[in-house]
């Protein structure tokens, strides 16, 4: 057996390393380490609740939105807040939306294709036009995309003031409100977007793209268009080739706490996913187990008892990342997760065949590009602009509040208690606290050390490239991990 | 003499990353379209460069080793000193057990320009807030105090101290204008404040072009957010105070703090993550705000405020406490055209 330590890794958000066990060409255990710790459920500690709306987002400068609205959500329980008008609703999913495309977009054409584009690839037969569009600083998609991803983000600009870290989101709405001709100006850049996707990356209608009901269907249109018709089709040759569909699988169970929030119901549905079934969701059963994180206190807890106390030679610790479990459970979070809880049938589908996966969860987020800017030409039109969107209320001086979002990457929840009008604690478990969590005291691995076992090292490879799919697949945060 | 490409160096640690992702949504050209024509390659980026693990350790030996020379290093995020000084709370891997600070310490001597990039890599920002358990600093200030992890008296090797540029996040734009300086070696000194930011960022207030402006030359404020008066009376906003050019220089092509409907919280300063008061709501004494414009005399701004206050509009009145405009400004009408 050899070991092999692989990091620093770019291309993620923060800092990762991973350290694997090889035998004979194949990975046989891996540990998950997160090098960075930051603190922030300490330095929440004794704030005002109110100010939890300037730190939280600070945690994160990709799903900074993510972390305002999950902190809003927790301060709306804390006081009460049930009825938030229509308005603030619609922008809060607006809001959220926008960020969670835009890091969509920002995963797929940054983070994880230009691994493609690498020299290792140089002798496939479908490497040529790969390489050319989508090298790391240098590819010819990115002056395409990034001016488009950052008049999309104009919607930021005229509904949150600015992105990352805005203040807008407040639990009873949002503190801007929206005239009628901005309301005509969001309708205008969502069409802009909406061409640039049709054109480019998926190169058909997105209400087409987020129609297909099985994998058969997706696969007799891309036969129809040819490889090199967009974005899209590339992606899927590749993984074709590449058998990326055989990749990376993780725990089979997906959770999803819900997303955009509307009326009384989540557009994605909230739930647990296993063998084919979806189960309801208790929050009762998370608990966060610190065995083999730098942390004091060996206990299991639940998020609103948990407790932070960072201590870096603690035994058994080889990472700042806690362990969160469902009822004890590994679960795997994330755009397939999401699409799988509310039942896409082409996401159903693909998991039928080869479960969770690095092409599963690449398509999965690709759909939702396509699915959640449709979502946002609806609720633009929906917005009422002569009317309220924003309500006000006191913080009692003792209250307890829970607030999960769904942020791209996945389930984000932040949970407080208020104590003598202070926050008493402040527990968050993010996304990739999920998926990239380390063993439990039961000694069971996290999703992504599951997801490593059994991939490929080529003879030679310092930097696996089959590790570096797998671990983008998840479209790891480690900034929030870490928070 | 046309003046030599530069590289650049890009490191992250106790941060969000959200000056990046901030930084990429430049516009008037792209991010990649601004490097690539004011003739500066990045050498390694951890969101952006291809080059991971082994291939990015290689590369800052190489540079440690002198193997080639680097012209910018930037910093985005504080650097951790914590647990007790050891730098433990990040740790960089590849490097025998170095904690981030030391290989951030070692390049920073190496290079032509250092910048940090952001609040918390030039002050300690968001990540040295409460106690500060991670022991977070800026490069070479902690909090307002010169010193951090660099000390006072560093120089790089140009002469030039640490360029801070503030911010949470930074304007793609207040990056992107000083690279292009430093690309042509037009940054001096004389381009820097007393907390080394450039001035052409601290010369403004966040104040000018305020699109509430008028409701504060008649302090008609807003009681709570999402109100439509100005945020300066009760509800915590900063920019009179504040170094920024956020309401003259749009964000994300249309937006400000402001015109989000929340308050200036003094992003681009100093020590601004532990205000001594909540954000969102403004401290007073005798009722009356505490900060005040900082070059104004105190009881002149009072009279002034109450003079106004006492000549209000109605209109203004009326709209300062509503979230939408309830009263429009009058054209007078001339009665045609005669």
């Amino acid at each position: 057996m050899t070991r092999l330590i692989v990091g620093p890794f770019n291309r993620v958000e923060g800092d990762l390393e991973v350290k694997l066990d090889i035998e004979k060409g194949i990975v046989t255990d891996a540990h998950v380490v997160s090098p960075m710790y930051r603190g922030f459920e300490q330095i929440l500690q004794g704030k005002d609740p109110r100010d939890a709306l300037v730190y939280a987002p600070r945690i994160c400068g990709i799903c900074s939105v993510s972390q305002s609205a999950a902190s809003a959500g927790a301060l709306a329980q804390a006081q009460g807040i049930t009825d938030i008008p229509l308005n603030g609703q619609l922008s809060r999913n607006l809001i959220q939306a926008t960020e969670n495309v835009a890091d969509h977009l920002t995963h797929f054409y940054l983070f994880f294709m230009p691994d493609f584009a690498r020299d290792v690839y140089a002798g496939q037969p479908w490497f040529g036009p790969v390489g050319e569009r989508f090298k790391a600083l240098s590819g010819t998609v990115l002056p395409e995309m990034l001016p488009e991803r950052a008049q999309f983000m104009h919607i930021m600009g005229l509904m949150a003031g600015k992105w990352p870290h805005t203040l807008s989101l407040q639990p009873g709405g949002s503190s801007k409100s929206i005239e009628a001709q901005e309301k005509a100006r969001l309708s205008a850049l969502l069409g802009g977007f909406r061409r640039f996707l049709e054109r480019t990356l998926f190169g058909d209608d997105l209400d087409r793209i987020g129609n297909f009901q099985s994998l058969d269907e997706l696969n007799a249109w891309r036969a129809d268009k040819g490889p090199g018709h967009s974005d899209f089709t590339r992606f899927l040759d590749i993984a074709d080739h590449l058998g990326l569909d055989e990749m990376g699988s993780a725990s089979g169970r997906f959770m999803s706490y819900g997303a955009y929030h509307l009326d009384d119901r989540h557009h994605f549905a909230q739930g647990v996913f296993v063998d084919g079934k979806v189960e309801p969701l208790d929050t009762t059963l998370i608990s966060e187990d610190v065995s083999h994180a730098w942390m004091q206190n060996k206990e299991a807890l639940h998020p609103f008892d948990g407790q932070t106390m960072p201590e870096w030679n603690e035994d058994n610790g080889y990472t700042w990342c806690k362990a969160p479990r469902l009822g004890g459970q590994v679960v795997e979070v994330g755009a397939l997760a999401r699409q799988a809880v509310n039942g896409h049938p082409l996401i159903r589908d693909a998991i039928v065949q080869s479960g969770g996966n690095v092409r599963n969860r690449i398509l999965a987020r690709l759909l939702e590009i396509a699915l959640v800017t449709c979502a946002m030409e609806k609720w633009t039109r929906q917005l009422q602009p002569k009317e309220t969107f924003c309500i006000h209320a006191e913080m009692p001086d003792e209250a307890r509040g829970l607030g999960l979002v769904e942020a791209a990457r996945g389930s984000l929840g932040h949970w407080l208690r208020v104590k003598d009008g202070q926050i008493d604690n402040y527990q968050i478990v993010a996304p990739t606290t999920w998926n990239f969590s380390p063993r439990d005291g039961d000694g069971t691995q996290g999703a992504l050390e599951q997801a490593l076992i059994g991939a490929p090292v080529k003879f030679g490879e310092t930097e696996p490239v089959a590790v570096q799919h797998i671990v983008r697949s998840f479209d790891p945060c480690m900034v929030c991990t870490v928070h | 003499m046309a003046v030599k490409r530069k590289n650049m160096l890009w490191l992250q640690s106790g941060g969000c990353g959200g000056c990046t992702l901030s930084l990429i949504g430049a516009e008037g050209p792209d991010f990649s379209s601004s490097l690539e024509s004011s003739g500066i390659d990045i050498l390694l980026h951890p969101t952006l460069s291809e080059e991971s693990g082994s291939e990015v350790i290689a590369k800052l030996k190489a540079l440690m080793d002198g193997e080639f020379a680097l012209d910018i290093l930037c910093l985005e995020g504080a650097v951790m000193a914590g647990p007790n000084g050891t730098g433990r709370f990040h740790m960089m891997t590849g490097f025998d057990d170095a904690p981030m600070m030391q290989i951030i310490a070692e390049l920073a001597t190496l290079s032509d320009y250092v910048v940090a990039v952001g609040s918390c890599a030039a002050y300690g920002g968001v990540t040295a807030g409460g106690l500060n358990v991670t022991e977070a600093q800026g490069l070479a200030f902690d909090a307002d105090m010169p010193g951090g992890l660099l000390g006072a008296d560093f120089t790089s090797k140009n002469g030039l101290p640490v360029i801070n540029i503030s911010g949470c996040p930074i304007h793609p734009d207040w990056v992107l204008e000083t690279l292009y300086q430093i690309a042509a070696d037009e940054m001096t000194t004389d381009d820097l404040d007393q907390f080394n930011r450039p001035k052409a960022l601290s010369n403004k207030l966040v104040h000018h072009g305020c699109s509430r402006n008028e409701f504060y030359e008649y302090k008609a404020s807003g009681e709570q957010l999402g109100h439509l008066g100005c945020m300066m009376e009760h509800l915590g906003c900063k920019g009179t105070q504040a170094s920024g050019d956020c309401n003259t220089r749009p964000w994300n092509g249309a937006g400000s703090c402001i015109s989000g409907g929340y308050p200036c919280i003094a992003c681009t300063e100093p020590g601004f993550e532990e205000p001594g008061h909540t954000f969102v709501e403004t401290p007073k004494i005798a009722g009356i705000p505490t900060g005040i414009p900082t070059d104004m005399p105190k009881a002149w701004f009072v009279a002034l405020a109450s003079l106004s206050k006492a000549a209000t509009p109605d209109r203004l009145r009326r709209n300062a406490v509503a979230d939408h405009i309830s009263v429009s400004p009058k054209s007078k009408s001339k009665g045609g055209r005669s």
